[in-house]
């Protein structure tokens, strides 16, 4: 064999293997798709959308309050999480070699790598047990701080990014430090911080185990952030741990749920960026 | 640093120095012919100037070019500026021997007046200080520039004497008139190849030194 | 970072001079590092003096120096003094950033701010506490006027800054540091990113503008220095080798240094 001819060979076959390689790493993903877009999508009805669970034993009834009490749990984390995460990025940022700093982005790090269980017992132990009730401000306080070291990592990264032209520039026209760091470097990295955001919200609204022992569960609409709320997630695991066939269905239609809100939060996400990128394009 | 224009700047330099050869030609054969009364001579200095026109648009030409292309400055502008002010310079210096030629020519239909004495020694100090105002060009020698030009004053006493002693001719005899009025354009012709001298050591001292000294209030004198 | 001026504790006005910008002595350091040594020079007021020399010789060290924009390099010092109207700028109790506000800069690579065009123009403003939009409006055309962009822009103040050509930013950068109204203005190297005919535009904007501002400016272009400037500084290795009128530099320097350099035949 000529050296051409099997040097093409090699080529094809490599391709050939990534090709395999590709569709066996989408195959799981098309498959949790298909698996819940299925059972899901036919369970969908306006009653999900409309009506509270109904108690055992009677069919029917909806997952309402567990979508607006994800809604507002993320709501939540992302109100705790953002200030302090932003915050800390910027630090992070403008004194990268202070150990002070280090020892910040140490702690990040672990912070990320803490199982999500053990981030909802804190919470319990912090805000449950002193007040001995289930709240939502709980399941927000266990999920803000599962999003923290995204946001601040995020945020630290991108502000490095920006080039150091721009602080110059606003310096030179008499900005003090912090001026120039609020007004011209953090607005510029913004459609990044605000992926970072997003990402870290999409992730954290997709968690269960935190939520058991903070927000608990609540079959009713909530009143007040110090009482226990719904949310999705778990709802899809009370109801798909049940022997009931009716609430099987539902869980499926509330995984389904879940899959595209986070769906929808990635595309928000994309739409943002790019908008806000048309501002910032150098 | 060795740059690709100073191989230009060298081939100018060389352009001048042999128009300026072949000016000094000139003028040695338009004394030759004035002493000789050689009629020929005067002819043939006639016929080469062509030659050192054309060497002057050579000259013009490869300079322009060196200044669109180099951006001359310091040293290279002041050389570029001297180039341009000299070639013109050299050039009516052997229009000045042409002319000397042409009233050569003429006075040989007729008799010499009387021996010269005056202009021969005009015609040498002209000379000599053409010649020594290439040579301060060539070295760079802004002290021989300077002692060129203050020889100026005595070619402008010689020229005047010179003029005095042919009015008288005229005086005595109308018959001398025509010829004793060719012999003061000679006179003259050389006068102004010392002023042309003068006016090349000028600029050798501005080359060199950067000092422009034209038309200076009081003469310089080292 | 910033300080505020103590009348009592600032630098006593030193000798006469009438140089807007006078240095006398002037050594940087990075780290252990001299990278000035003993600059002495003396800028006058509303002319353009052009900083020339090799790459690395100090010349934006230098610059940045005048507003103190080495201040934000951690290892920077400096001694010597660099005296503005009277006043040692390195002398104890110097507000920094008062003095950024009368020590404009325009930089190498423009460097516009990911807002609009005005409120790019606006910032400088803002910052020092102006808000009426009447005033703003004002001095934001003003500025676009003097820095030679108004026409083009005056239909669309409200679009991005990143929708200007390399050149239109780079006068922008220009207006945005002209809006505080400084009285000296520094450029580091201000057309080298440029194609030709913006180059020629910043140049004869620079030419327009030094009526009115005190100009400093680097560059590595000797005949962008000739056409431009009416004083030349002649760097090399940290060292002011010649400064004088831009003339005598370039038809008959001192210097057999600066005459090789501004010759070419330096290397």
């Amino acid at each position: 064999m000529t050296y051409a001819v099997r040097r093409r060979t090699i080529s094809k076959v490599a391709e050939s293997l990534c090709a395999v390689a590709v569709v066996l790493a989408l195959l799981p993903l098309v498959l949790i798709l298909g698996y819940v877009i299925a059972h899901g999508l036919t369970a969908l009805n306006w009653a999900f959308f409309t009506q509270t669970p109904k108690p055992v034993g009677e069919t029917g009834g909806g997952m309402a309050n567990a979508i607006v009490g994800t809604l507002v749990l993320i709501g939540l984390a992302a109100l705790f999480a953002v200030p302090v995460g932003c915050i800390c990025g910027i630090h992070l940022a403008e004194y990268p070699t202070s150990r002070f700093s280090a020892l910040v982005r140490f702690a990040a790090d672990v912070l990320n790598g803490v199982p999500s269980i053990v981030i909802g017992i804190f919470a319990y132990g912090i805000v449950v047990l002193p007040v001995k009730r289930f709240s939502a401000l709980a399941g927000g306080v266990a999920l803000g701080l599962l999003m923290i070291p995204i946001v601040v990592r995020t945020t630290e990264e991108l502000l490095r990014l920006v080039p150091p032209g721009l602080r110059e520039g606003a310096l030179a026209l008499g900005a003090t430090r912090t001026r120039a760091v609020f007004t011209v470097i953090v607005p510029s990295a913004l459609p990044g911080i605000m992926t970072g955001v997003l990402v870290a919200t999409a992730r954290v609204a997709g968690e269960t185990a935190p939520l058991l022992f903070t927000s608990f569960n609540n079959h009713f609409w909530s009143t007040s952030l110090m009482q226990p709320i719904a949310s999705l997630t778990v709802q899809v695991f009370t109801y798909a741990i049940s022997p009931y066939e009716d609430w099987h269905r539902q869980a499926w239609a509330g995984a389904f749920l879940l899959v595209m809100i986070i769906l929808a939060l990635s595309i928000v996400a994309r739409l943002a960026i790019r908008g806000l990128e048309r501002m910032n394009r150098p | 640093m060795q740059r690709h224009f100073d191989r230009d700047i060298e081939e100018i330099k060389d352009c001048l120095l042999r128009m300026g050869a072949m000016v000094e030609d000139a003028i040695m054969q338009s004394i030759r012919g004035l002493l000789e009364r050689d009629t020929s001579l005067a002819e043939e200095v006639i016929a080469n100037d062509g030659r050192i026109d054309q060497m002057e648009l050579e000259i013009d030409r490869r300079t322009l070019e060196l200044i669109a292309k180099m951006q001359p400055a310091a040293i290279d502008l002041r050389f570029v500026a001297a180039i341009m002010k000299i070639t013109p310079d050299l050039e009516r210096i052997a229009d000045l021997a042409q002319d000397v030629c042409e009233r050569v020519i003429e006075l040989n239909r007729e008799p010499q007046i009387k021996p010269m004495t005056l202009i021969p020694r005009l015609a040498q100090e002209a000379q000599a200080m053409v010649r020594q105002a290439l040579d301060a060009f060539v070295r760079g020698d802004a002290a021989l520039a300077r002692s060129v030009i203050a020889r100026d004053d005595t070619v402008d006493q010689m020229t005047e004497q010179s003029f005095r002693e042919l009015l008288t001719y005229m005086l005595e005899d109308p018959r001398n008139i025509s010829r004793a009025i060719r012999l003061t354009f000679i006179g003259k012709y050389f006068e102004r190849m010392a002023d042309g001298a003068t006016n090349i050591c000028e600029m050798v001292v501005y080359l060199v030194e950067g000092k422009m000294i034209k038309h200076a209030a009081a003469p310089e004198h080292e | 970072m910033s300080v505020t001026i103590d009348m009592e504790r600032m630098a006593p006005p030193l000798e006469e001079s009438a140089a807007k910008i006078s240095v006398r002595n002037f050594d940087f350091y990075y780290g252990d590092a001299k990278v000035l040594h003993g600059i002495s020079l003396e800028i006058p007021d509303r002319q353009v003096t052009a900083l020339i020399g090799p790459s690395g010789c100090g010349k934006s060290t230098f610059i940045r120096s005048i507003n103190r924009m080495n201040d934000i390099i951690p290892e920077a010092r400096a001694t010597g003094s660099i005296i503005i109207d009277g006043r040692d700028i390195y002398g104890p109790g110097t507000d920094v950033v008062a003095l950024r506000r009368r020590v404009g800069m325009v930089f190498q690579k423009s460097n516009p701010f990911p807002k609009s065009i005005y409120d790019n123009v606006a910032y400088g403003l803002r910052i020092g506490g102006m808000r009426r939009k009447r005033d703003l409006d004002a001095v934001v055309e003003k500025s676009l006027v003097r820095a030679a962009l108004w026409d083009e822009v005056k239909d669309r103040l409200h679009a991005s800054a990143f929708a200007l050509s390399g050149g239109q930013q780079q006068r922008l950068c220009i207006a945005r540091a002209l809006a505080v109204d400084p009285e000296i203005v520094l450029m580091d190297e201000p057309a080298s990113a440029l194609d030709p005919i913006a180059t020629t535009k910043i140049e004869e904007l620079i030419w327009e503008l030094k009526s009115n501002y005190t100009i400093v400016i680097v560059t590595h272009n000797m005949q962008q220095a000739a056409r431009v400037s009416d004083r030349t500084a002649f760097f090399m290795l940290g060292r002011l080798v010649e400064s004088g009128d831009t003339r005598n530099i370039f038809m008959n320097p001192q210097e057999k240094m600066t005459e090789d350099y501004v010759t070419g035949r330096f290397g």
